[in-house]
């Protein structure tokens, strides 16, 4: 076997390991992204095989704490991609205005800047009252930066300039307030929102939701495991419900394509009608 | 000299990249056999699109990478601005939004590095100009499973350090002009047609 033949079969091993112990599965995650990951945690780690994590994985849980950490660092903002958030404003909040109340499922929701951009954007449209949010993720620590709602303030600067190109009606600086270099947003834009725990690799469907945000997250699985998500989307979905994926992923090769029109085609977002 | 049997080019490039990029793809004929995969350093909004820009301008065909996909001869492929671009090893393409690196996303270094593992000696690397030293670490990964390492010569880079710093930690096999470049890699063409 050559080294890399190894290696490979060392991250198979592991990820059985983390399987089979913790319940988390990661086999069907994009091989690179995630060998990039672990080679990283095994750098930081002064570990020089990733064999060498497998006793660790299995008796160490601060050890698996910080692998589960490492395995799904995200990079989030608020507003990232405004042209999608101005398509969301133009497009898909004139068809929820036609709802007396609805729901939403922020899928993946990480450290939860996309999901205060969400309530922003419906509280400036005047729908958050009739709005329920929930925001989910598998990883508990981001979901707990995510409910405290504190953020680096040296992030709103560019939050700023997202948002005003995403249509931003009043000014940014309504919705937090700066102090020892951090900004807390305004409790109000908690009120509607439900943060919780949740895999979208091994659970199941979260129903009846008007709309699904889901992005930059499908980019890190294998065909495999985007096909089966997609279809825990579309059966999570209302008739009529709109999923906004991250714009460089795309339902056209699952098997629900046809079951989804297309709103927004640069922006991905769809919208349920079979 | 044993003539090896390239499978695919990966180029890096930042400051200055644009027409360096030009130079070298312009060499290449709408039929070259090999695929060729750039990441250039560019900010989050450019319209159009880097490689509608550079479709325009060359006679083989430039396109965004897209996740998922499979990687052809005869293709120019642009890492999306904002994501880091991966090689498979099944030879399709991986997007991540992971953290910079150097202070760069997408990341030479990252598009290497996979590179290297998909392609193993099969792959030529090249180092362009820019202001920074992303790629180094890249480029010696793709040197030390074997396949070939080009630099541009820092003396005809616009930004002279990216090359310079790829240089310092790795014995590249060509330190070139753009203009050798770009004929060193059409050159590539004629070894291995009809085997990818």
């Amino acid at each position: 076997m050559t080294p890399q033949e190894i290696e490979k079969l060392e991250i198979e091993l592991l990820l059985e390991a983390v399987y089979s112990r913790h319940g988390y599965d990661f086999r069907h995650y994009a091989p690179a992204s995630l060998k990039r990951r672990i080679k990283h945690l095994m750098a930081i780690s002064g570990l020089h095989h990733v064999s060498e994590m497998l006793p660790r994985i299995l008796h160490d849980e601060l050890f698996f704490d910080a692998f589960l950490k490492d395995m799904s660092i995200v990079v989030t903002e608020m507003f990232r991609d405004p042209k999608v958030f101005l398509a969301l404003r133009e497009k898909i909040v004139p068809i929820l205005k036609t709802y007396p109340i609805f729901k939403v499922w922020h899928a993946g929701c990480a450290t939860g800047e996309e999901v205060y951009a969400i309530a922003i954007l419906l509280t400036e449209e005047g729908l958050y009252g009739r709005a329920q949010i929930y925001a989910t993720d598998y990883n508990v620590r981001s979901l707990e930066i995510a409910s405290k709602g504190i953020y680096p303030v040296d992030k709103i600067k560019q939050y700023t300039e997202n948002h005003h190109k995403a249509g931003g009606k009043v000014p940014f600086s309504d919705y937090y307030y700066a102090q020892y270099g951090s900004a807390k947003l305004q409790e109000s834009l908690k009120e509607k929102i439900v943060f919780s725990h949740h895999n979208l690799v091994s659970d199941g469907v979260f129903g009846e939701m008007n709309l699904i945000i889901c992005r930059n997250v499908l980019i890190y699985f294998d065909r495999e495991l985007q096909n089966r998500v997609l279809n825990l989307f579309y059966q999570s979905l209302e008739p009529l419900g709109i999923l906004c994926l991250g714009t460089k992923e795309t339902l056209a090769f699952s098997d629900v394509a046809n079951k989804f029109e297309i709103v927004s085609k640069d922006e991905k977002i769809y919208r349920k009608i079979a | 000299m044993i003539k090896q049997q390239y499978q695919a080019v990966v180029i890096g490039a930042s400051a200055g990249g644009l027409h360096a990029l030009l130079a070298i793809l312009k060499q290449l004929p709408r039929n070259y056999a090999l695929p060729v995969v750039v990441v250039q350093h560019i900010g989050e909004h450019m319209e159009p699109s880097l490689a509608d820009y550079l479709d325009r301008c060359c006679d083989i065909s430039v396109r965004e990478a897209e996740e998922k996909q499979f990687i052809e001869g005869s293709t120019v492929y642009i890492a999306p601005a904002g994501y880091h671009l991966l090689v498979e090893e099944d030879r399709t393409f991986s997007l991540s939004v992971d953290p910079r690196v150097q202070y760069a996303r997408p990341s030479i270094d990252v598009l290497f590095d996979s590179a290297a593992d998909a392609f193993g000696p099969n792959l030529v690397g090249v180092v362009l100009t820019g202001a920074n030293a992303d790629g180094s670490q890249g480029l010696k990964k793709i040197k030390t499973v074997g396949g070939m390492a080009v630099v541009q010569n820092p003396d005809t880079a616009e930004a002279s350090e990216m090359p310079r710093k790829a240089m310092e930690i790795t014995a590249v096999d060509y330190v070139m002009a753009l203009e050798e470049i770009g004929q060193l890699l059409a050159g590539l063409n004629h070894w291995d047609k009809g085997n990818l």
